[in-house]
């Protein structure tokens, strides 16, 4: 099977200059890789390091030292080392993300916020919505909030036009943090579902998920994130 | 935001600009490439040197070292610096703009909204009045100003409507970069909101290439891909936008992320 993306070796380490340089070890020979049409679930107690290593993946978090390899455009690219340009090209095209929160942007609509990355790639808007107005629906996002911003929707709300703008392309990896933790039983099954349609398009999913229950249900495999704790040497 | 327009060259190729007021410093040995589609945030405080390297770059100041490349229209890379007043001035008219933080150091306050648009036209060369005041009341539609207030004077428009007035008069002759100095600093926050959001939308549609000078980090945040943070004329820190916010790797970065305040 394919491998759209390998974690080699990676280490990182948060120095906090503001507070007299108090360097705090977050995780250390950090390797997995993952196979398209898999899910495989980040695993471990709180404040072990899973958020961070999405966020690496995705370029967010810089990476002190080992790569991260990811297939684009039919190249190898280590995204610990991109330009941010070539980062950008990456989310855009390979790499899809649903955070925990919506960063909400003034004045643009929730459907514009989901059909947004369809629009970036080349997508013409009408189309891009519609798309996003399928989504919405299934996720059963009520009509008239489509067109307001979502500053003002609810915890659950909010998440649901995230998990939408994150779903709608049909980028070869997706990275999950905590999609369902905001979600009623009903959407939580509709957001498994969606999970399983990705698989079965091949596509590499990488997540955390606390609910143990939805966790069992996608999962493929567990990456135990414990195992890449720094030795406490310093 | 979209950087589709992915080409093998950049627009703008900076290499060790520096720039000295007597003994004090301006600016120091900034180096950097800026790519089509790319919006690039300069941040710092005041003082940094972000407006001083601007205007180096946008030929309002002259630096006292280093080379600013631009590519042509022709696709040739031209030292702006060496061009001659002339050529370098048609430049500014037509394939680059300026948005001032103050609309009246980028407007002409006495004259109306129309001809405020309708002057750069003129300069690029089109002659027909009809045609120039149809295009003028089409850019004013798409910075959100009524067109019935095409003859008004800006002196009769709001602080928001001017400063999207001096963003229609610098978009009109299609530029491919655009400098900004605070294009937000002044307005009130729903307007700022406004602002952005309009900004946001005319760079990714028009695919320009933008260098933004601001102070306000979720100003940057919202409209730039990438990030540079100056400190007593240096480049403390470049990178992905996002990047340098959510885990900023200099000690003045974490300082300066760490002291805004949240709501």
């Amino acid at each position: 099977m394919p491998t759209p993306l390998v974690v080699h070796d990676v280490a990182k380490t948060f120095t906090m200059h503001v507070r007299g340089g108090v360097r705090l070890p977050v995780v250390e020979n950090v390797s997995f890789s993952l196979k398209t049409g898999e899910c495989a679930v980040l695993g471990g107690p709180s404040g072990v390091g899973k958020s961070s290593i999405l966020k690496m993946v995705y370029g967010n978090y810089a990476v002190d030292t080992g790569e991260i390899i990811v297939k684009h455009r039919d190249a190898l690219i280590d995204v610990a080392r991109a330009d941010p340009r070539t980062v950008l090209s990456i989310r855009r095209e390979t790499i899809g993300y649903v955070s925990q929160f919506l960063r909400v942007v003034p004045r643009v609509g929730a459907l514009d916020i989901v059909a947004e990355p369809l629009v970036e790639r080349g997508m013409p808007r009408d189309a891009a919505r519609e798309r996003a107005s399928v989504l919405l629906a299934r996720l059963n996002l009520p009509e008239r909030l489509w067109h307001l911003p979502p500053a003002t929707f609810s915890g659950g709300e909010q998440q649901r036009v995230n998990i939408a703008r994150g779903f709608i392309t049909d980028h070869a990896v997706l990275l999950l943090d905590e999609p369902t933790a905001s979600l009623d039983a009903v959407n939580r099954q509709v957001v498994i579902d969606m999970i399983e349609e990705k698989k079965t398009a091949g596509v590499a999913l990488l997540g955390i998920f606390h609910d143990a229950d939805v966790r069992e249900r996608v999962a493929d495999r567990m990456v135990d994130v414990s195992a890449f704790a720094p030795a406490r040497a310093a | 935001m979209s950087t589709d327009t992915i080409e093998d060259a950049p627009l703008l190729k900076v290499a060790g600009v520096s720039k000295f007021y007597g003994s004090r410093i301006g600016c120091e040995n900034v180096s950097f490439e800026l790519w089509p589609g790319e919006v690039l945030a300069i941040v710092g405080e005041s003082g940094s040197g972000k407006t001083t390297l601007l205007n180096c770059m946008a030929t309002r100041l002259n630096p006292s070292s280093g080379t600013v490349y631009y590519r042509m229209r022709d696709e040739t890379f031209r030292d702006i610096y060496r061009m001659g007043e002339a050529e370098r001035r048609l430049l500014m008219r037509t394939d680059w703009g300026f948005v001032h933080q103050n609309p009246a150091d980028g407007l002409r306050m006495t004259v109306s909204a129309g001809a405020n648009v309708g002057e750069r036209l003129m300069a690029v060369g089109e002659r027909h009045y009809g045609e120039i005041r149809a295009s003028a009341i089409d850019w004013l539609g798409r910075v959100e100003i009524a067109g019935d207030r095409v003859d008004d004077e800006p002196r009769a428009f709001s602080g928001g409507m001017r400063q999207r007035l001096q963003i229609a008069r610098n978009l009109v002759t299609r530029p491919r970069l655009i400098f900004m100095d605070e294009p937000t600093g002044g307005l009130d926050v729903s307007v700022q909101a406004r602002l952005l959001d309009l900004l946001r939308g005319l760079v990714g549609e028009l695919g320009l290439s933008a260098i933004v000078v601001t102070h306000d980090l979720a100003v940057a945040r919202l409209i730039s891909h990438r990030m540079m943070v100056m400190k007593d004329g240096r480049v403390v820190e470049h990178g992905l936008t996002d990047r340098v916010l959510d885990d900023p790797q200099a000690p003045y970065t974490q300082l300066l992320v760490s002291s805004i305040l949240q709501v």
